[in-house]
């Protein structure tokens, strides 16, 4: 069997859920050729391909899509790139992470290819038999995927860890190998645009794949007081969160949402400060290793999920921690 | 003028604690509180506000699903859809390929120049459905919206995109589709007069057979769980008890 994983990468760098796509793939079986597929121009998409071809021994091929019309995820384009590869090398299956990049372009081509795609995959069982949270994770659904090849599907990148790689990481590197794009190059009127994208600058690590979080909820009352957690943050290494009611509150930018509408993580520890715990958050949450909660209300439902709870006033406990936790170096 | 038509899924209402049935084949939806997705909630008033800012002429809503979809199209034409489609196809559930084959068959006879949907439904949260009309049509798509501006003279969207690093902003020619995010817009609540009214529009009822699309499935669901669930751990007195646990007992410090 082959399989095809769309990657992303940034910086130089395959992103951490792309290599978590890795894994999942590799779960499917031990016999498995996994091609990553990396598309872009320059010498971020060059780095980056040397970077996926000398990473892990499980990734046997890199393919390289060099277009400027690449540069930027347009599902469009994407899509119709996957239907290319799909036709020359007829893939078993073809995965992405759940990212908004993956979730915007796989269906897309699913629908093209005539096969239905599968979301949000946590646990692969059998090579056709996977399980998927319905409800915002309220319930697991087992799917048996019954179609033709190609069985595609996204898989949630908090459930398959990063592929470890091994002490004497001497392996040979994967080959490199170019797509035609001669057919896109020459591409017909494009029906949609790039324009830009705006990111909160930060040093801090993404949300989705932060080792810690610290989220803070409506009790934190304001835009200032968000800038205490950050200080908490940046002392722990941690990314920042923000349950829906500080979001809409506009506390926060929306992406910095965590719950059932915003991003699902599972840090190791995920640390929530006058967070009530709405099922709606607690769906973005209930995975990771440790929770610590700390909440004035002690009937407050977060207290339910936590393995540490603190009944007190977070105005008292964050000054108290940034003092006494040890810097991160 | 323009004509935008909007698919909306009947699904368990956002409020009600869901349960597993016993036998593990699906989640309990009898006796249940069944509302119209949220999502579909705003793609429907993303499309009103676009009528009402004189944009587009016509609102059509249309709903997949089994008779009881009837209550949720009535909703749409109270909140103000002009009329209403419902592709009745029975109780089995029916799969976004499924549902997308239905979309472009309504689409290839309705014409519209927008076709809006929520980004996704709370009950399967497949997140589907818009990226394949739009790719079994190929159209243009900009999904997870949180703004959406019409230039009506050059017929083009420009769509602000909620992405994993913050805001995407693309330009797409129309005819598009436009999936919705939570943070484009506050649907409207229906009001009497309207939901009166509503009762006078019309709700055209087709088989799925009539847009000569099959049912079929290539997915199957085996069983449905409750998820493991966690248990409340320790209550802590201070934050000296809380570092001095955290460093040495859960060992992340």
């Amino acid at each position: 069997i082959n399989t095809l994983v769309l990657g992303e990468h940034d910086g130089g760098f395959v992103k951490p859920s792309t290599l978590s796509a890795v894994t999942a793939a590799s779960s499917i079986s031990k016999d498995n050729s996994i091609s990553i597929l990396l598309g872009g121009s320059g010498s971020a998409l060059e780095k980056a391909v040397s970077h996926a071809a000398s990473f892990h021994p499980l990734i046997s091929q890199v393919l390289v899509a060099d277009s400027d019309i690449l540069m930027h995820p347009l599902a469009e384009t994407w899509a119709d790139l996957v239907h290319l590869l799909q036709q020359k090398s007829g893939y078993s299956y073809i995965i992405s992470a759940s990212s908004s990049f993956g979730k915007n372009i796989l269906p897309r081509s699913a629908a093209i290819l005539d096969v239905s795609p599968i979301t949000d995959i946590i646990q692969i069982s059998e090579p056709h038999l996977f399980v998927r949270p319905i409800y915002a994770g309220n319930a697991l659904c087992t799917v048996r995927y019954t179609g033709t090849d190609p069985c595609m599907m996204t898989i949630r990148s908090t459930s398959f860890p990063i592929p470890s790689i091994q002490a004497d990481s001497n392996h040979d590197a994967a080959p490199i190998s170019q797509v035609d794009l001669s057919i896109f190059n020459k591409e017909k009127s494009m029906k949609s645009r790039w324009l830009k994208l705006t990111s909160q600058e930060t040093d801090r690590p993404e949300l989705g794949n932060a080792r810690v979080v610290v989220t803070g909820g409506r009790a934190l009352k304001s835009a200032d007081n968000f800038k205490l957690l950050e200080k908490l943050a940046e002392k722990l290494g941690a990314a920042v969160g923000a349950t829906r009611a500080a979001v809409d509150a506009g506390f926060v930018p929306n992406d910095l949402q965590v719950g059932q509408t915003g991003k699902i993580v599972a840090p190791e520890l995920y640390m929530a400060f006058g967070v009530s715990g709405a099922i709606q958050h607690l769906a973005g949450m209930r995975d990771s290793k440790v929770i610590v909660a700390v909440n004035k209300d002690p009937d407050a439902p977060i207290f339910q999920v936590a393995d540490y709870g603190l009944v007190a006033d977070l105005f008292e406990v964050i000054p108290e921690l940034l003092e006494k936790i040890p810097q991160k170096k | 003028m323009m004509k935008i038509l909007v698919a909306v899924k009947r699904v368990v209402d956002y409020a009600v604690k869901i349960r597993v049935k016993a036998d593990k084949s699906a989640v309990e939806t009898s006796n249940v509180k069944m509302s119209m997705n949220p999502f579909c909630e705003i793609a429907l008033e993303e499309a009103l506000r676009i009528r009402e800012a004189g944009a587009a002429s016509e609102v059509v809503a249309v709903s997949i699903g089994p008779a009881q979809c009837t209550e949720t199209l009535r909703t749409a034409l109270a909140m103000g859809a002009d009329r209403a489609v419902h592709v009745d196809a029975g109780a089995a559930p029916v799969y976004p390929l499924s549902v997308a084959k239905i979309l472009r068959a309504i689409v290839e006879e309705e014409k519209p120049g927008l076709l809006i949907l929520g980004k996704q439904a709370i009950d399967d949260d497949c997140n589907q459905t818009g990226q394949m009309v739009a790719g079994l049509l190929r159209w243009p798509q900009g999904t997870f919206a949180s703004k959406v501006v019409l230039d009506k003279e050059k017929q083009v969207a420009t769509v602000e995109r909620e992405v994993d690093g913050g805001l995407e902003t693309i330009s797409i020619d129309l005819p598009a589709v436009i999936t919705t995010d939570l943070r484009l817009n506050q649907p409207r609540y229906a009001t009497l007069p309207n939901i009166m009214k509503a009762k006078s529009k019309t709700i055209k009822k087709i088989s799925p057979a009539d847009l000569k699309v099959e049912l079929r499935s290539d997915i199957e669901v085996v069983q449905v769980t409750e998820p493991p669930q966690r248990k409340a751990g320790a209550i802590v007195s201070s934050v000296d008890e809380l570092i001095h646990r955290l460093k040495d007992e859960a060992r992340v410090l």
